[in-house]
């Protein structure tokens, strides 16, 4: 079925929870107000059944309502893996037989940003989820730069490394300080590098949308949950073609 | 509180002896060396303020000057001194103008007469700039005394971080208003590698709010004005660690701050700022917090998000040892030292509960005199805001069944945004629910003789006790450089900032640590 509804306690009956707040004191206008927002969001009937004062000025609500809206899950715009996920060996072996030599990656957290547990968990030894980071791959060479590494600093190590691929982790997201630091990263690398010569841009973090390639300059974009297997089967596929 | 754990008082002060000796060689370090930003709140204290048009403070830039012309081995109170008297220029902001202009020149006198008389001028100005600091004490004092402390324990400690001053305002308003004792204004990414502290009202934060003097002293009016309306003295609290602790902690003194985040290890672990430069800015730090009755708070909590809370419990205790004994030695007392760790156990391991509460209780019976500082969950907090604010229920019980001295609020968002003011709304009526609900539990509560929560305790207290007895051995700097503490390594001979910290020459003179130390 590729039509469907959100479900409260029967098919098809549409119902959602949405809570929010408006900047205006409480009282029967407020509440008004706020189912207003909620039919105007899709909710019909809107059945608002929590509305709590704060501070001053300030009313939080939470609404309940039915929405009409219908979804199609077929025209959904997703990225999926294009690519097989192989094991470390399979990728070590690609590499070995189709490189002739080791795969170099340079990672960074860039920006002022100092989260590193997201970029460790990829590179690092110990991994996550229960699989190794890239360092375990015996064909990877992997240079860890850590965080708050400027873009200046990030191109300058990808040149020496002879970097085959840049990954660069962003985890705060404040104003938007995610999206400002990649696009900064990727128009570096197109400045200091020809099109050859210039590795494959790979960002990750939390917040990041993976339909935004395009936009940010990068060549894949990584988000919640993603683990070493997939970043290096990626990594293969991008740069070597994976069919073994 | 004492005694639920049945801790062996010999074993306690076995820990605490031996952190003493971990500690000591780096006190050693911290007493010979100096830092450009040691220098610099000598300076700001001796009453040198403003910034150039670039926005780099004066202090800096004379600094920078005398630096270039005899090095910071002799300490900068001297040469500076010397040279306002030699050249007639009285005010030392404007001397630093002129040194910038390359017009004047800074030299150690060869006199004796001119040292003593050089240092005799330091030394008065750098009382004028403690007496600041000491006022300020003694306002908070009389506000205390007139509106009144929180009337339970733990105080609540709320965040605020718009990222512009203005607006933060308004909102730690509203948060005192809705029940916090404690506001906390976090800085903006970026701030705490800054060599220098930025001036002014500031707008323009990422994620946090820059820490300007301009910005302290807005936020302390407008918390005069709310702790007045509210009858309750509510505190404001910022960070000290990074490049320019002392400074911050000379500001926080004149603009009266209560509270400075303030460890000894958090800048070389989490932001790669140099060991030495760290243990000796944070020494000096700490002097100036002793005198200005500021409580700190340290960073325990954060090895947690990098380590296993399970794994690594025993290294929280180790660094609460260290702090307590870095703190003991600048002068604190153990009402200042709001040490700190945190609710991080993986919620979906098994008695995950029960070792949060052992951990909990442990810091508070080896402390029992120190206002612990609990935090909450943050790394195992997901977008599941519902199962956060379960979490979160849950940290706030071990905080009322331990004692802890401030609980640093839970917000169910942690993994999505920083605090918006519904989230901020629903977790404190979190917290009241637990205190108001069971705030007097731990009159119940004793862990039975035998139990896992004393095992548990005891076992934490056994490996600290092991890791001390090799970082005796191998040296804390070692330690450090080994990854002990939050996995991270960091060798004292790499990071930021090391270029900043000179050796003490044999005529070193800071006014400020001699009457600190008197
Ligand atoms: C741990 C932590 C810290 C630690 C970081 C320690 C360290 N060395 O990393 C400490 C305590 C130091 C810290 C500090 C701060 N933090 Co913090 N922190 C967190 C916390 C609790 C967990 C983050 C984490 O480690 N997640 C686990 C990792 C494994 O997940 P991940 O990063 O998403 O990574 C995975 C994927 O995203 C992906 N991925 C990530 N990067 C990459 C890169 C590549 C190439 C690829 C392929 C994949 C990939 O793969 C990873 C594995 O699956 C979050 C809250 C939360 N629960 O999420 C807040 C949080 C991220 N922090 C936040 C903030 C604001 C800060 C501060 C700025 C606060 C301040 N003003 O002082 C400071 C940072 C200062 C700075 N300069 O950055 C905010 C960010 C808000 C926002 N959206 O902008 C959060 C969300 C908390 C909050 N609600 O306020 N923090």
């Amino acid at each position: 079925m590729s039509i469907v509804r959100p479900y409260g306690d029967t098919t098809g009956d549409g119902m959602v929870q949405l809570s929010f707040t408006l900047p205006i004191p409480h009282d029967k206008r407020a509440e008004g107000a706020a189912i207003q927002l909620a039919n105007k969001m899709g909710m019909d009937p809107a059945l608002l059944v929590h509305a709590k004062p704060m501070g001053d000025g300030f009313t939080f609500f939470v609404v309940y309502g039915k929405v009409s809206h219908l979804v199609d899950t077929e025209k959904v715009q997703i990225v999926e893996r294009d690519f097989p996920l192989l094991s470390a060996k399979e990728v070590n072996a690609v590499i070995k037989r189709k490189l002739r030599r080791r795969l170099n990656v340079v990672g960074a957290c860039i920006g002022t940003d100092a989260h590193t547990v997201g970029i460790d968990a990829i590179l690092n030894l110990k991994g996550i989820a229960g699989e190794k980071g890239l360092e375990y791959y015996a064909e990877l060479s992997v240079t860890n730069m850590g965080a708050q590494v400027s873009v200046p600093e990030l191109v300058e190590t990808a040149r020496e490394q002879k970097a085959d691929a840049v990954l660069v982790s962003q985890v705060v997201t404040q104003r938007d300080a995610h999206l400002h630091n990649t696009r900064a990263m990727s128009a570096a690398f197109r400045e200091a590098l020809p099109a050859g010569k210039r590795p494959l841009l790979i960002v990750g973090g939390p917040r990041f949308d993976e339909l935004m390639t395009a936009d940010l300059g990068v060549d894949r974009i990584f988000t919640r949950g993603t683990t070493p297997r997939e970043v290096a089967s990626y990594l293969v596929h991008a740069l070597i073609g994976s069919k073994a | 509180m004492a005694g639920k754990l049945d801790l062996d008082p010999r074993i306690v002060a076995r820990a605490r002896a031996l952190a003493v000796r971990a500690g000591q060689p780096v006190v050693d370090i911290a007493r010979s060396h100096t830092t450009v930003s040691v220098e610099r709140a000598v300076l700001r204290l001796a009453g040198v303020h403003g910034a150039d048009s670039d926005g780099i403070p004066w202090v800096n830039r004379l600094v920078d000057a005398v630096r270039a012309d005899v090095g910071l081995g002799h300490g900068v109170a001297v040469p500076v001194f010397h040279a306002a008297a030699a050249t007639g220029v009285d005010d030392l902001t404007v001397l630093a103008q002129k040194a910038a202009a390359g017009a004047v020149r800074f030299d150690v006198p060869e006199k004796k007469a001119e040292v003593t008389a050089a240092r005799r001028r330091a030394k008065k100005s750098a009382a004028d700039g403690l007496k600041i600091v000491d006022r300020r004490r003694a306002e908070r004092d009389r506000l205390i005394k007139r509106y009144g402390d929180p009337q339970q324990r733990p105080w609540i400690y709320l965040i605020v971080a718009t990222g512009d001053i203005y607006e933060d305002i308004p909102q730690a308003q509203a948060a005192a208003r809705a029940g916090a004792d404690v506001i906390a204004v976090i800085r903006s990414t970026g701030q705490s590698l800054l060599d220098y502290v930025p001036e002014g009202a500031t707008r323009e934060g990422f994620a946090g709010t820059y820490a300007t003097q301009e910005n302290f002293r807005l936020m302390r009016a407008a918390l005069d004005v709310t702790s007045k309306e509210l009858g309750r003295y509510i505190r404001l609290t910022n960070y000290a660690s990074g490049l320019c602790m002392p400074e911050m902690a000379a500001l926080a003194g004149m603009e009266r701050l209560d509270m400075m985040l303030n460890d000894s290890m958090y800048g070389i672990l989490f932001r790669d700022i140099n060991p030495i430069r760290t243990f000796v800015d944070q020494r000096f730090s700490r002097q100036v917090h002793a005198r200005a009755g500021i409580i700190i708070n340290t960073g325990e909590d954060n090895y947690l998000t990098t380590a296993d809370a399970v794994d690594a419990a025993h290294t929280v205790t180790v660094s609460q040892l260290l702090n307590e004994f870095f703190a003991h030695e600048a002068g604190l007392a153990d009402w200042q030292l709001g040490l700190g760790h945190a609710f991080e156990i993986n919620p979906d391991l098994p008695e995950s509960f029960r070792m949060e509460l052992a951990h909990a209780l442990l810091a508070r019976e080896i402390f029992p005199d120190a206002p612990l500082k609990w935090m909450p969950p943050t790394k195992h907090m997901t977008g599941d805001v519902f199962r956060g604010n379960l979490l979160d229920g849950f940290f706030n019980l071990v905080g009322a069944l331990t004692g802890q001295g401030i609980l640093l609020v839970g917000m169910m968002t942690e993994a999505v945004v920083t605090p918006w003011i519904s989230d901020r709304d629903i977790a404190l009526q979190n917290v009241r629910y637990v205190l108001n609900g069971a705030g007097n539990l731990h009159e119940d509560f004793v862990p039975a003789p035998g139990g896992f929560i004393r095992n548990r305790a005891n076992q934490v207290l056994g490996e600290a006790i092991e890791l001390l007895e090799r970082i005796v051995d191998d040296t804390l700097m070692e330690a450090i450089a080994d990854g002990t503490f939050g996995l991270m390594k960091r060798p004292a001979t790499r990071g930021k900032g090391l270029d900043g910290v000179a050796k003490q020459d044999a005529d070193y003179y800071n006014p400020v640590t001699e009457a600190l130390e008197a």
